[in-house]
C-alpha cells in the first residue's frame, strides 16, 4: 500500500526552479532515505508534503489525500521533525512538546515520559537555554510519542552525539516494527545505509536514482581489491575500470557490473596473489554522482544513469 | 596579565560603530530635532511673558509635577525655562531607553546568540567587548549631548544661551550614559537579553514614578532615581552643573562594577539563577490561540498598564481644563467649538481619538506576531500538524480584537475615573466608555487591512505602521493645521462619531465593521493560499 507518492512535482521561487520533477513513494512499514546535498530540494520537498508550501506543479498525495487540500487531515497522522528546530525562547521544553502532540491531536503521556527520559532532556529549561541537539531533541519527543502512521523527518539527527543517535534509530526501527512508514532525508549515509529499505538520491531538484540499496549497488557495480604479483601498468585503461587507489600494497577500483567479467580476465593476467570484493558503501554511490559535477551548476547531466 | 583583558578593545569598538553606523546618528539627530522642534514651537506658541506665565499657573498642580517634574523658573516662565520643565524629563526618559536597547544588543544578545564566544576564541581580552560596548556609549552620549546643546543654542532664542543649552544637551548625556552602565551591570546579572531589557527598563520606569513621588511629597525620595537627580540642574534658570556631574560619576562607578562583574563570571552564565520552568504545558497553552496568548502575554500586560497610566495622566488635568485652555489661544483653534458643552467634554473626543490610536499600537502588535512567527519559521510547527491555516490565523484575530476591546476600555475606564476624581463636575462613566467604544470599528479596519496584507503581500505588513502614523498625523493635527476635511476621511479614525459633542452614528460604525469583517475574509483567503516560510 503505497502512503506517500509524488508526481513530477515542481516547485518554482520565482522562476527558480527548487523542485524539478520529483517522483518518490513510500510504502506502508518502509523507511525511506531521501539523500542529496545541501540546497538540492530536500526540505522544499517535504514542506510541499506538508501543505506549506504549494507545488507549482505535479501530485503530492499522502494516505491518498492531497497534500495541499487536506493537509489538516493527513497531518492527523503525521509526525514531523524540521530540519532546523526553531522554538520559541521563553517556553520550556516541556510545553512545547505538549503543544505539539496536542495540535496533532491525542495524547500519551507514558510514552512522553519514556523518551524524555531516553533522549535525556530536561523539559523544565526554556527553550533559549537549549543546544542545537537538545531543540532537536525537543521536536523528536514530540515526533515519536505521537502515534503517527508517518514520520517525516528532515535531517533529525544534525546535532545530536553518537548516544542521542543511536537512541534516535532505534526510535525509528521500533516504528517501522509497528509497521508505520519512515520518509528520512539526511546527510548521514551510514544512517541512511543501516536503516533504509530504499533510497532516492536528489540533485538540482530533481531524483536522479532511487531503489532499493541493492538495486542501487547494481546499477553501480562491485569495488575490488586486487594484489598481484606482477604490477598492472595499463589498469587505468581497461574499460569499466573507475576511481584506482593504492591500499595495503594492494590496489583498489570500483568495476562496472557489466564490465566485471573482462576486469577479472584481465587481472587475472598478473597472478592474483589475494582479491576481495565488496559492495560500493552509499557514500561511494552518492559520490559517483556527484564527483566532478558542481552541485550548483544547472545544466549537469551527468548524473543521469 | 590585567592587559590582556582589554586586548582590541580598540578595534571592537570601531566594529561596534560600524554595526551601528547607521543606527547611532538616527538616535542622536532625532533627539536633536525633536528638542529643537519643540523650543521653536513653544516661542511661537507663546510670544509675551504674559502668555507663558498663564501658562505657569496651570503647571502649579500636583498632577503635572508629578508628569513633568517640579517647575523651575514659574515665576519667571522663560522660554527656556519652559523647555526645561516641559521636556527635559521626557527626553531623558527616552535617551535611557536608547542606551538600554543599544547596550542590551551589544552585550547579551551578542552573548546569547553566540557571536561573542566566537569573538572570545580570537586574541580578544575577556574584557574588550564590554568595555568597547561602554566606550562606544560614551562617545554616544557625548555627542548626544553636544549636538542637542549646540542645536538648542543655535536656535538664537533669548532665554536659551549657551550654557544653558549645553546643561540640556549634558543632562540628556549623562541620563544615557547612566542608564547605559545600569544595563551594562544588568547585562551581567541576568541570563538573557530579554531579561536584561527588562529589569533596565523597570528601573527606568521605576524611576520615573519614584521622582514623581518624591517631587509631591518628600524631595528625598526624588534622589532615589537618576532622573530626579538632573532635575536639579534647574536647566536655563540657575544652571547647576553638580548634578550632572554626580550622574556622570555614578555611571563610571557602575560601569566599573560591570567590569568587575564580567571578570568573574563564565560565558553564557549570570548571577540571577534561571527559574526552572514548567516541565508539562498547562491546559491553556494547548491550542493556536493558547500559545498566541501566550507568547504576547507579558507584553500585553505591560501595554495594559502603559495605557492605565495613559488614561490616568489624562483624567489628572482634566480638572484643569478649564482655566488651562481658556488661556491658550491654540488649544481653541484644536478643538472644535461647540455651544452647550464644557471645554472638559469638548477636549474628551480628542483624547478620545489620540488613546485609540496608541491602543491601536498592542492590536496592530498582536495580529503582525504571526509574521514575526512565520519569519522565525516557527510556523512549520504549526503548519506541519493538524491545524488548518484559518485556526492558526483565527487565534491571532480573535485575540487582537479582544486585545482591541480590552485596551480601550481600560482607557475609558481609567481616564473616567481618574477625571471624576480631580473634577468638580463629575461626568457619567458610561459616557467615557461610549467614546472609547466608538473607536472600535476604526480598529478593525486595522486590524482587518494587516489580515489583509499578511494574506495576500506579507513583505508590506510594516505598512500598517504607517497607516497608523498617518492616521496620527490627520487626526491629531488635522484641526491644528487646518486639513481639509477629505484629508481626514483617508483614515479609518476620522469617521468616527466625536462622542460626547456627537451622537454616535450606528450606521457609519456598521459600515467600518462590515469593511474590517471584508477585508478580514480577503486576508483568510489569501493565507490559505500561498506559501507558508521564507
Amino acid at each position: 500500500m503505497t502512503v506517500l507518492k509524488t508526481e513530477g512535482l515542481v516547485k518554482k521561487f520565482g522562476s527558480f526552479p527548487a523542485l524539478n520533477g520529483v517522483d518518490i513513494e513510500v510504502e506502508k512499514g518502509e523507511v525511506y532515505g531521501f539523500i542529496g546535498p545541501n540546497g538540492s530540494g530536500k526540505s522544499t520537498t517535504i514542506r510541499v508534503l506538508l501543505g506549506i508550501l504549494k507545488a507549482t506543479e505535479g501530485q503530492a498525495t499522502i494516505f491518498g489525500m492531497d497534500a495541499w487540500k487536506d493537509a489538516v487531515k493527513i497531518h492527523k497522522r503525521v509526525a514531523y521533525v524540521p530540519g532546523d528546530v526553531n522554538l520559541w525562547p521563553n517556553l520550556t521544553g516541556g510545553e512545547v512538546i505538549d503543544l505539539f502532540v496536542k495540535l496533532r491531536g491525542g495524547t500519551n503521556k507514558s510514552r512522553r515520559e519514556e523518551l524524555i527520559r531516553r533522549f535525556d532532556l530536561d523539559p523544565g529549561k526554556k527553550c533559549r537555554t537549549y543546544s542545537k541537539g537538545n531543540r532537536q531533541k525537543v521536536a523528536l519527543v514530540a515526533a515519536f510519542s505521537s502515534d503517527a502512521d508517518l514520520y517525516i523527518l528532515d535531517e533529525p539527527t544534525s546535532g545530536l552525539d553518537p548516544l542521542m543517535e543511536r537512541v534516535f534509530q532505534e526510535c525509528v526501527m521500533e516504528a517501522k516494527a509497528e509497521g508505520k512508514s519512515i520518509l528520512l532525508s539526511s546527510h548521514i549515509l551510514s544512517e541512511v545505509e543501516k536503516l533504509c529499505d530504499k533510497v532516492a538520491i536528489i540533485r538540482q531538484g530533481k531524483i536522479i536514482e532511487k531503489g532499493t540499496l541493492k538495486e542501487l549497488r547494481h546499477l553501480t557495480g562491485t569495488i575490488l581489491l586486487v594484489e598481484t604479483k606482477e604490477p598492472m601498468p595499463e589498469l587505468a585503461t581497461v574499460k569499466g575500470v573507475q576511481g584506482i587507489e593504492e591500499k595495503e600494497g594492494a590496489l583498489s577500483f570500483q568495476v562496472d557490473q557489466q564490465e566485471l567479467d573482462n576486469v577479472v580476465r584481465y587481472v587475472s593476467q598478473f597472478g592474483i596473489v589475494r582479491m576481495e570484493s565488496s559492495p560500493p558503501t552509499l557514500e561511494e554511490l552518492f559520490m559517483r554522482h556527484y564527483e566532478g559535477t558542481g552541485t550548483t551548476e544547472r545544466a549537469g547531466v551527468g548524473g543521469e544513469v | 596579565m590585567a592587559k590582556h583583558l582589554y586586548d582590541e578593545t580598540g578595534r571592537l569598538t570601531r566594529f561596534v560603530l560600524r554595526r551601528d553606523r547607521i543606527r547611532i546618528p538616527l538616535w542622536i539627530v532625532s533627539f536633536a530635532v525633536v528638542s529643537a522642534v519643540v523650543a521653536v514651537a513653544f516661542t511661537d506658541l507663546y510670544q509675551s511673558d504674559q502668555e507663558r506665565q498663564a501658562i505657569a499657573e496651570t503647571m502649579r498642580n500636583p498632577a503635572m509635577t508629578a508628569m513633568v517634574g517640579p517647575g523651575y523658573g514659574l515665576d519667571n516662565y522663560t522660554a527656556g525655562a519652559m523647555m526645561a520643565h516641559q521636556m527635559l524629563l521626557m527626553t531623558a526618559v527616552v535617551v535611557g531607553l536608547m542606551s538600554i536597547l543599544l547596550v542590551t544588543r551589544h552585550t547579551r544578545t551578542d552573548e546569547e546568540d553566540g557571536r561573542i564566544e566566537m569573538i572570545r576564541s580570537l586574541p580578544v581580552g575577556r574584557l574588550s567587548n564590554l568595555l568597547s560596548t561602554l566606550l562606544v556609549m560614551a562617545l554616544v552620549n557625548v555627542l548626544l549631548a553636544v549636538v542637542v546643546g549646540f542645536s538648542l543654542y543655535a536656535l538664537n532664542i533669548e532665554t536659551m544661551d549657551l550654557e544653558g543649552s549645553l546643561l540640556y544637551g549634558a543632562a540628556l548625556g549623562a541620563t544615557g550614559l547612566v542608564f547605559a552602565a545600569i544595563t551594562a551591570v544588568f547585562a551581567q546579572l541576568s541570563q538573557n537579553a530579554r531579561s536584561t531589557i527588562g529589569f533596565a527598563l523597570g528601573i527606568l520606569v521605576l524611576g520615573y514614578f519614584v521622582r514623581a513621588i518624591g517631587d509631591i511629597g518628600n524631595e528625598a525620595v526624588a534622589w532615589l532615581t537618576p532622573l530626579g537627580w538632573i532635575l536639579r540642574a534647574e536647566v536655563y534658570v540657575n544652571n547647576y552643573w553638580w548634578p550632572v556631574l554626580v550622574t556622570v560619576g555614578a555611571a563610571i562607578v557602575l560601569s566599573v562594577l560591570a567590569l568587575y562583574l564580567n571578570s568573574i563570571r563564565d560565558l553564557g552564565s549570570g548571577f540571577f539563577p534561571a527559574r526552572p520552568g514548567r516541565k508539562v504545558a498547562s491546559p491553556l497553552l494547548q491550542s493556536p490561540f493558547g500559545l498566541a496568548l501566550r507568547l504576547q502575554r507579558t507584553g500585553l500586560i505591560a501595554w495594559a498598564f502603559g495605557m492605565l497610566l495613559l488614561g490616568a495622566s489624562y483624567g489628572s488635568v482634566l480638572g484643569e481644563l478649564e482655566s488651562f485652555f481658556g488661556d491658550i489661544e491654540l488649544m481653541q483653534q484644536l478643538l472644535v467649538q461647540t455651544e452647550g458643552f464644557s471645554m472638559t467634554e469638548q477636549f474628551i473626543p480628542m483624547l478620545m481619538s489620540v488613546m485609540s490610536i496608541i491602543a491601536s499600537i498592542p492590536v496592530l502588535m498582536t495580529i503582525l506576531k504571526l509574521k514575526t512567527e512565520e519569519k522565525n519559521g516557527r510556523l512549520e510547527h504549526i503548519v506541519g500538524r493538524a491545524v488548518s491555516r484559518n485556526r492558526l490565523m483565527g487565534g491571532y484575530v480573535v485575540l487582537s480584537l479582544l486585545v482591541s476591546v480590552v485596551m480601550l476600555s481600560l482607557t475609558a475606564f481609567s481616564l473616567g475615573a481618574t477625571g471624576n476624581a480631580t473634577m468638580e463636575e463629575q461626568l457619567p462613566l458610561g459616557m467615557f466608555f461610549t467614546a472609547s467604544f466608538a473607536y472600535l470599528p476604526a480598529v478593525w479596519v486595522m486590524i482587518g487591512i494587516a489580515v489583509l496584507l499578511i494574506g495576500w503581500a506579507k513583505g508590506l505588513s510594516g505598512f500598517i505602521w504607517l497607516y497608523l502614523t498617518f492616521s496620527f498625523a490627520v487626526v491629531y493635527l488635522g484641526g491644528l493645521l487646518q486639513f481639509p476635511e477629505w484629508v481626514q476621511k483617508l483614515s479609518p479614525y476620522g469617521y468616527v462619531s466625536r462622542i460626547p459633542i456627537e451622537d454616535m452614528d450606528y450606521g457609519t460604525a456598521a459600515i467600518l465593521t462590515g469593511i474590517a469583517v471584508l477585508l478580514i475574509i480577503a486576508g483568510f483567503i489569501g493565507y490559505n493560499k500561498r506559501d507558508i516560510g521564507n
